[in-house]
């Protein structure tokens, strides 16, 4: 065996010394990928003679627990492929303007002399400006200068400010976790300057309302490492390898370890392959399935055989005991509203009556009112916010009843939806008569007794009950088949499973969700019906318990802190925050193209409420406060407190009184009833860290020609007209709204190509920044391997030197501060949950407009523009933090920091923003999950409220406090913090919930529980108070295809767009490793018999067509599809690769390229997630509001014939 | 007994994500260079399906690796008069079409563009003229494509496979598909060494990397035929044969090769073992059934007296033996019998190992209606891909060993469920560990490795004493003092 050199000559052997070169570098940086990918992987970024060359994982993670596999290595496919973005041809080295604006800048400066006049006289020619905005994403870009791009910027916004009022400029930047400063240099600014910056979560569809419904929480979901504490794991729209690609080995371990793992996905997906069962449903029909499993459980676990840890769990956790009114209308009985304590005589004079709610006590056979609940949060009287289940008035324990079967006043027949069915449902309810201070007899449920004749369980009752599981009625395993199409036995032998190992385990099963399920237009109702499992089986804050929704790296860990930096509180309150999604389908002009939400939306008969057109109720949630809005009126915020002062107003109350007796009049008019007309549009947008025009920008076509005003691929018909009550109607619809948009990039993607000015940003590898994900528990930071490259700078440095621009510009344009009114909604965890208790419009005259109360509350800040610059390089005076609810001191470390590391001016020291890095110090020193001090004083405070012995859970780590350095050298755990609910202590992974279960904290609720009922009135208007079934759309409701015709070969397809391999949303979409790896563009996968039938072959060009758009690309045949669906991988860069469309010809579009994934969506609005000024239903950005759904899309497929047109 | 060592792998593809993260890894440190744009020395394929480059496993088309003929073993490309005659012209070798035409895009376009009627974009353009072209074909493109006619079904594993499991295993309800990344096997009886007529190739004696000097290559290409995986590439820039290194650079300096340092599945092990070099030969003549134990029989147990005795004799330091009495390589494939080579009838005798994925349960149809076999976990009788396929792949054929390797992850899963959720019938799990010989210390044992393994349990890498071999040719102080001065000397052309 010859090839075992033994007596090799070593001189031979000194080639090898070739591999070993090209090995050794210089140095190895930290940092990571500012991505949304929730991946929060530490890299080992190398650099060799002065470049980046590649990227390693670091290991070395601290590992917490010893019977959990390590978090060693994270970081994926994308991750390590993003060293080839530093010098490829992509990145943008410089910044640029498009050439045709630029010569109008330059020619107008040289004759206008002063900057801002400049800008005006371009944009007030309606020629030049419909010139540039024509050139949008057409080429012609040229290299200019930071000083000259500063400058334009710089002139347009004070141009607008003056002409318009701040609250038409608007930044765009998604997912501070991600890249924290990044994000918070420009919001800060945009908090100074008094423009709005825009919410993403929600417009991401990322955000799940179910869990603000039934948690009063945004997201709070399970660190990985939780994974594998879970016995029984059902992964449902979410498909880990692509999305969780650094966690999913939890999955591959948690299977040796005992975990069953059940995969529901309609295509065998990656994940699938390794679940046990793997189970295609229908696709959008999850909610089908799990009703069926909720009926088995509460059939089989709750009634027939009372699981004691279900039955406590539900008891203690949940509303269940909770008492119902029954309203009695037109001869029907429906379930109605909480209880509310102050209606009966024994608790008729308790504070914050109408937010403290009954259950019914076993020993005394009467209603009592327990602890925890909304009114026990705000009220003056602290520590009886506690999950104690004890009376708040008296004291006396409660042991409360679930269920009235067996001594039931009375049982009524009461009307249930079906709407499946279309038909009302009648179900005999045990009831007790409850007697109130105005002397009615109310009939009164439990909320379990509800749910038990909801979810159709036959306890003997009289009605329209389902006998058997196998007769098909809401909501049996038979009713399910026929729409999910999988099969009875599955279902009941999954629910007997699932029961068996939560009741086995003490609560250890999970489900693992994601946009598969979010991104349905009934979002919120599949994601109950899963909840409402977990709820039944104690599955919620339990270790490896939960509903663990992954889309979007939402969690930033140290909240309190960065948001305090990132919206200038520490300077003005409160910031302009706008929810993406209404003013996307407002300003985009998507509404004009919707017809009413009832052609779609299944609702019940019986009210008004719920009926009309989305934008009907947006401008209503606008006007009562419970969405936020801007611009904000139909004149100058600034202009208006001038005006003010001029009709006599001298204090800022009076000047707001001004202001709601000019709108009470309809002098002024919120912005949104009017959205067309000119002084009312958005004029400035500046993006960065995301892709608002590309590929996150749903109904992109639509922003093209609406927001662009450049070439356009829809064909859609505008619907709306005659159809809405509220909002004006102009012909034609506006094209073109905005005066500029600026992208700040290092790659030029199709946000970039397609705005007037393009911004060169550093790397990840060559800026300072800090990370966190809801994935793992630990923060580390980004890090400059090398300095920006080219003429780059890091997202901070660039809005401090568009601060100093605009200081500059100021002292001549705006020298003297000016007041301005802020209009903000009622907001989430303040007393303005206890507003609105109905619903009563003022300008319907139900009531009088009360700013904060029964409308938007109107502050009146200070600008200060001349010192802007000064603001946004210094914390300002604030000494105290707030945040969910809790405030704490960070005086010591304030006036530590202010000697330390000052930045002085107007002789005052401040402590120092200068930098990321002084930023990231200052964080660190102030979070409680950073810094142990600070968690022992956020604890006390939330003891105080709580009533309850909390502290203990900050003793043992009372003195760490991080700092940059420190995180540079190795990442490090988060502590334990209130401000999330996670229990760390002793090594245990983050689970969500822990702490309310262990440690009786209420969930942020009306009833301190969870919710399985939400008695909102525009929940029951909906017929959503209780978790249900909602029909999806079908393609004609929608009305995507109603101009659609394609002659010759064509199927109308379902348009899936689940997350990709071989990119992060459009990040490393473009990038040569991924393509390379790929099939060289992201394209469209077909079945085997749906290509047949089209004679498309695999790797043939196809169209996909609709209404909104097309998008070309080639098809990829498999038989791992299902008939009937198409899968697109989002997201799509429209800049590679993508030929012109055959069918944007022949149609004769402007907009001729073959457009990209959400060339085809365009988004609606769900009404209910609109409503507000309730309890857990008040507005914060990013928790509240509609989402940005996409998924109930069809589309037309066709094949490309012919050769390809570049 | 010629005891030598030899460092091995095992990946265990249950875990495996087919992420390419490995593939990357590699691709930026090793073969991001004008010549090797096309190659990559770590891919990933799914299976079934046709791999990278294409049809690899088709020997009757690349005669790669050996064969028995009259009972000897000889390359299947012929013998040396036969690959002598075909030096300038070997008819075996596969083409650019059978890797792809590596691309790129005028990604400079966006920038430069003059104003125009209609967006402008980064077309594709062939990295080897320059020209636009139509991507037909790249190194991973069917990634995650599972039945197809083109690919899936033309898997060369099918042999054997009845018409009608053909069949079910690309219907919707039983379509399934799993990972295998391959890099080099680095052989005990490697294709490659043998062919090469410029003796260029060779195993290290240290720890059995096989190498190609990038000074002796003489681009006959020999070696590229010779190696059945296809894991040699022509750097048609340098003219020189290259092929994955396993990390020496790394490995010499106590870390692990790239692929598996990166390797965010988790799936890679490590570590050195000691094998019998007499026994290479009457090994790899074996009858396809029994190669499998054939290749399991000449490692050594490093425990034993005789072998360190040997090991010691042969110059084998001291610290290796330790390092190869902690290898996980051994467990796998030796002592729990769970881990295979790949297409062991090539008989090459690979040192990569590979644990057989468990895979979801198959399903019916009832008309419309979807519905899954009973079984709470998946076994050899419900898993949804044939377990004979498996064995096309690992164990030229022989069912048994895969049975045997998926019955005893079912006991493990089985044993920690009953520890765990007390959902399972102990004496069922007792009886099912017993005839999987599997008691409950190695029933822990697998579990740690296989669940809670850290970086260090995972990559157990022998030290590599660099001072004796610099020793060797010159002094190690010396060598201390000047090492990485003077110029950078890339190979070139007929160097």
């Amino acid at each position: 065996m010859s090839w075992i050199k033994d007596i090799i000559d070593p001189k031979a052997r000194e080639w090898e010394e070739f591999y070993r070169n090209r090995w050794q570098h210089d140095r190895v940086v930290r940092s990571t990928h500012g991505v949304n990918c929730t991946g929060g992987c530490s890299w080992g970024v190398h650099v060799k003679d002065g470049l980046i060359t590649w990227e390693l994982q670091m290991l070395d993670y601290p590992i917490f627990n010893k019977d959990i596999p390590p978090y060693e290595p994270r970081g994926c496919q994308r991750g390590i492929s993003a060293s080839w973005y530093v010098y490829s041809p992509i990145r943008v080295k410089y910044p640029y303007v498009r050439g045709k604006l630029l010569d109008f800048w330059r020619k107008a400066k040289q004759e206008q002399g002063d900057p801002v006049k400049a800008w005006a006289s371009i944009v007030e020619d309606p020629e030049k400006r419909k010139a540039y905005q024509w050139a949008r994403g057409k080429g012609g870009f040229r290299r200019s200068s930071w000083d000259e791009v500063l400058e334009i910027i710089a002139s347009a916004m004070i141009y607008t400010i003056k002409k318009y009022g701040p609250d038409r400029i608007f930044g765009f930047s998604p997912i501070p976790a991600m890249s924290m400063f990044s994000f918070a240099g420009g919001s800060r600014f945009f908090s100074l300057l008094g423009g709005a910056m825009l919410s993403f979560y929600d417009w991401y569809c990322d955000l799940p309302p179910s869990h603000p419904e039934i948690w009063g929480e945004q997201t709070d979901v399970c660190e990985s490492a939780n994974w594998y504490e879970s016995a029984f794991i059902a992964i449902s729209g979410s498909n880990l390898n692509m999305t969780r690609t650094p966690d999913v080995h939890y999955v591959a371990e948690a299977k040796n370890n005992g975990t069953k793992l059940v995969v529901f996905s309609p295509d065998f997906s990656q994940v699938s392959k390794y679940a046990d069962w793997w189970i295609p449903i229908k696709p959008g029909e999850d909610g089908a399935f799990w009703m069926a499993v909720n009926h088995v459980v509460l059939k089989e676990y709750h009634y027939e055989r009372q699981t004691p840890y279900f039955i406590e769990y539900v008891k203690k956790y949940t509303d269940s005991p909770f008492l119902i009114v029954l309203d009695q209308k037109n001869g029907e009985i429906k379930p109605g509203r909480y209880l509310r304590a102050n209606r009966i005589e024994k608790y008729k004079d308790v504070e914050n009556g109408d937010w403290k709610l009954l259950v019914w006590d076993s020993s005394t056979d009467s209603p009592k009112m327990p602890n925890g609940t909304l009114g026990f949060r705000w009220g003056k009287e602290k520590g009886k916010w506690n999950l104690q289940m004890k009376d708040g008035l008296d004291g006396s324990d409660i042991d409360p009843v679930l269920t009235f079967i067996d001594n039931a006043d009375e049982v009524l027949e009461v009307s249930f939806y079906d709407f499946a069915g279309g038909r009302t449902l009648r179900r005999g309810v045990p009831v007790k008569y409850v007697e109130t201070t105005d002397g009615q007899k109310l009939a009164v449920a439990t909320v379990y007794d509800l749910l038990m004749a909801q979810f159709g369980v036959d306890r003997g009752l009289p009605g329209e009950y389902p006998r058997s599981y196998d007769e098909d009625l809401p909501f049996t395993p038979a009713w399910q088949e026929k729409r999910s199409g999988i099969s009875k036995d599955t279902c009941i032998q999954f629910a007997r499973e699932w029961a068996t190992t939560a009741e086995k385990t003490q609560g250890r099963c999970m489900i693992i969700v994601g946009p598969g399920l979010n991104h349905w237009y009934h979002n919120n109702l599949l994601y109950r019906s899963q909840i409402v499992t977990l709820m039944l089986t104690g599955c919620v804050g339990t270790q490896g318990g939960g509903h663990n929704h992954y889309v979007g790296q939402e969690k930033l860990a140290p909240m309190i802190p960065w948001a305090t930096i990132a919206f200038a509180l520490d300077w003005v309150k409160p910031p302009r925050q706008q929810n993406g999604p209404s003013w996307h389908y407002v300003h985009s002009c998507q509404w004009r193209y919707d017809d009413e939400f009832t052609k779609y939306h299944t609702t019940p008969q019986d009210s008004e409420l719920n009926k009309g057109h989305a934008i009907d109720i947006q401008a209503k949630a606008v006007r009562l406060g419970w969405l936020p809005w801007y611009p904000q009126f139909n004149k100058s915020s600034i202009e208006l407190a001038k005006e003010a002062q001029q009709n006599g107003a001298k204090t800022n109350e009076e000047i707001i009184q001004y202001v709601v007796r000019q709108l009470k009049e309809k002098n002024i008019r919120f912005t949104v009833e009017d959205p067309d007309a000119p002084e009312n549009w958005p004029r400035i947008w500046v993006i960065w860290r995301g892709n608002a025009i590309g590929t996150s920008a749903k109904g992109h076509e639509f922003f093209l020609k609406h927001y662009l005003g450049t070439h356009s691929a829809a064909i859609a018909e505008e619907v709306a007209k005659g159809k809405v009550k509220e909002v004006v109607w102009r012909d034609p619809a506006p094209e073109g709204k905005m005066d500029l948009v600026v992208d700040i990039n290092f790659r030029m993607d199709t946000s970039a190509l397609y705005s007037d000015i393009v911004l060169p940003t550093a790397f990840w590898y060559e800026k300072n920044d800090l990370n966190s994900t809801d994935l793992h528990s630990y923060i580390h930071p980004l890090g400059a391997a090398v300095p920006p490259s080219w003429e780059a700078k890091p997202d901070w440095d660039i809005f401090k030197s568009l601060a100093k621009k605009i200081s500059e510009l100021a002292k001549t344009h705006l020298p003297e501060p000016v007041k301005d009114i802020v209009a903000a909604p009622l907001a989430h965890d303040t007393p303005d949950e206890l507003a609105q208790p109905t619903i009563k419009d003022w300008a319907k005259g139900e009531c009088e407009p009360i700013p904060g109360k029964t409308m938007p509350k109107l502050v009146v800040v200070e600008r200060d523009y001349v010192n802007l610059y000064n603001k946004f390089i210094s914390f300002g005076p604030v000494k105290e933090l707030a945040g969910h609810g809790i405030k704490y001191s960070i005086e010591d470390v304030w006036e530590e920091l202010a000697q330390k590391n000052p930045v002085e001016w107007n002789g005052q020291k401040y402590p120092s923003l200068r930098d990321a890095v002084d930023a990231a110090n200052l964080l660190l020193a102030t979070a409680p999950e950073t810094c142990g001090e600070m968690a022992y004083r956020a604890f006390k405070a939330e003891e105080e409220k709580v009533g309850l012995k909390l502290t203990d859970l900050a003793e043992e780590s009372r003195d760490v406090r991080y700092t940059f350095d420190d995180l540079v050298s190795q990442p490090r755990r988060l502590l334990t913090s209130p401000v999330w609910s996670g229990d760390m202590t002793n090594g245990k992974p983050y689970s969500p919930y822990v702490l309310n279960v262990t440690k009786l904290i209420p969930w942020r609720t009306l009833t301190g529980r969870q919710h399985f009922y939400l008695d909102h009135e525009g929940y029951i208007a909906f017929g959503e108070n209780l978790p249900t079934y909602k029909p999806n759309p079908t393609p004609e409701q929608y009305g995507d295809i109603k101009k659609t015709s394609i002659k010759g070969k064509t199927k109308l397809v379902r348009y899936l767009t689940p997350h990709g391999k071989w990119h992060i949303h459009s990040t490393y979409m473009d990038n040569h490793r991924m393509l390379t790896l790929s099939r060289g563009m992201e394209p469209i996968w077909l079945s085997e018999e749906d290509a047949k039938e089209l004679g498309i072959n695999d790797n043939d060009w196809v169209e996909l067509v609709n209404d909104n758009g097309v998008y070309v690309a080639r098809a990829v045949v498999s038989a791992r599809i299902p008939k009937g669906v198409c899968i697109v991988y989002h997201a799509v860069e429209r800049t590679v690769g993508i030929p012109l469309s055959k069918t944007n010809i022949e149609r004769g579009v402007t907009g001729k390229r073959g457009g990209m994934n959400n060339s085809v969506t365009r988004t609606k609005l769900k009404p209910v997630l609109m409503f507000g000024g309730y309890a857990q239903f008040t507005y914060a950005m990013n928790y509240w509001g509609p989402t940005g759904v996409n998924r109930d899309t069809y589309v037309y497929i066709r094949k490309y014939e012919g050769p390809v047109i570049w | 007994m010629d005891v030598r060592a030899q460092i091995a792998a095992v990946f265990h593809l249950d875990k495996c994500i087919g992420c390419h993260t490995c593939s990357i890894a590699c691709k930026n440190i090793w073969t991001d260079r004008k010549g090797l744009e096309y190659a990559w020395w770590n891919n990933v394929e799914t299976k079934p399906g046709t791999g990278y480059p294409t049809l690899w496993e088709d020997q009757e088309k690349y005669k790669g690796g050996w064969e028995l003929a009259n009972g000897e073993l000889r390359l299947k490309l012929g013998g040396r008069v036969s690959r002598l005659i075909n030096l300038f012209y070997n008819p075996y070798l596969p083409t650019i079409d059978d890797y792809y035409e590596p691309w790129t895009y005028r990604y400079e376009d966006l920038f430069n563009s003059p104003e125009m009627d209609v967006q402008p974009v980064a077309r594709p353009i062939s990295m080897i003229t320059g020209e636009p072209i139509e991507i037909e074909a790249g190194p991973n493109w069917d990634d995650d494509l599972s039945g197809t006619p083109v690919y899936a079904r033309n898997d060369p594993n099918l042999k054997n496979l009845s018409e009608e499991e053909r069949q079910k295993l690309f219907e919707f309800e039983r379509v399934v598909f799993f990972y295998v990344p391959r890099i080099c096997n680095h052989c005990l009886n490697p294709g490659c060494v043998a062919a090469c007529p410029a003796g260029a190739i060779y195993k290290r004696a240290e720890d059995g990397i096989v190498l190609i000097s990038q000074e002796k290559c003489r681009a006959w290409r020999m070696c590229i035929s010779g190696c059945p995986y296809k894991k040699v590439y022509f750097n048609w820039n340098t003219g020189k044969s290259e092929k994955c290194i396993l990390c020496y650079p790394r490995v010499e300096t106590g870390m692990a090769p790239a692929c598996f340092h990166s390797c965010v599945g988790r799936i890679r092990y490590l570590g050195v073992i000691l094998y019998d070099a007499d026994r290479i030969e009457e090994s790899a003549k074996k009858s396809d059934r029994d190669l499998v134990d054939a290749q399991r029989d000449i490692i050594l147990n490093p425990f034993d007296e005789e072998v360190i005795k040997a090991a010691k004799a042969n110059g084998i330091h001291e610290s290796v033996i330790e390092y190869a009495q902690k290898s996980p390589v051994y467990k796998f494939v030796k002592e729990w019998k769970i881990a295979f080579p790949l297409h062991p009838e090539y008989r090459t005798m690979p040192m990569v190992f590979y644990v057989p994925p468990l895979l979801p349960i198959m399903a019916f149809r009832k008309g419309e209606i979807y519905e899954l076999a009973k079984d709470f976990f998946s076994t050899p009788e419900s898993v949804r891909i044939p377990v004979r396929y498996l064995s096309n792949l690992f164990t030229a054929g022989n069912e048994d060993h895969i049975n045997y390797a998926l019955k005893k992850m079912l006991a493990l899963r089985l044993y920690k469920r009953a520890q765990n959720a007390k959902d399972v019938p102990e004496e069922e799990v007792k009886k099912m560990m017993q005839q999987m010989e599997l008691t409950p210390e190695v029933a822990e044992e697998m579990y740690r490795l296989m669940s809670l393994p850290t970086f260090h349990e995972r990559f157990v890498i022998p030290p590599s004493h660099r001072e004796l071999s610099v020793e060797r040719s010159a002094d190690v102080y010396d060598t201390k003092a000047s090492v990485g001065f003077g110029f950078r000397k890339p190979p070139q052309r007929g160097m």
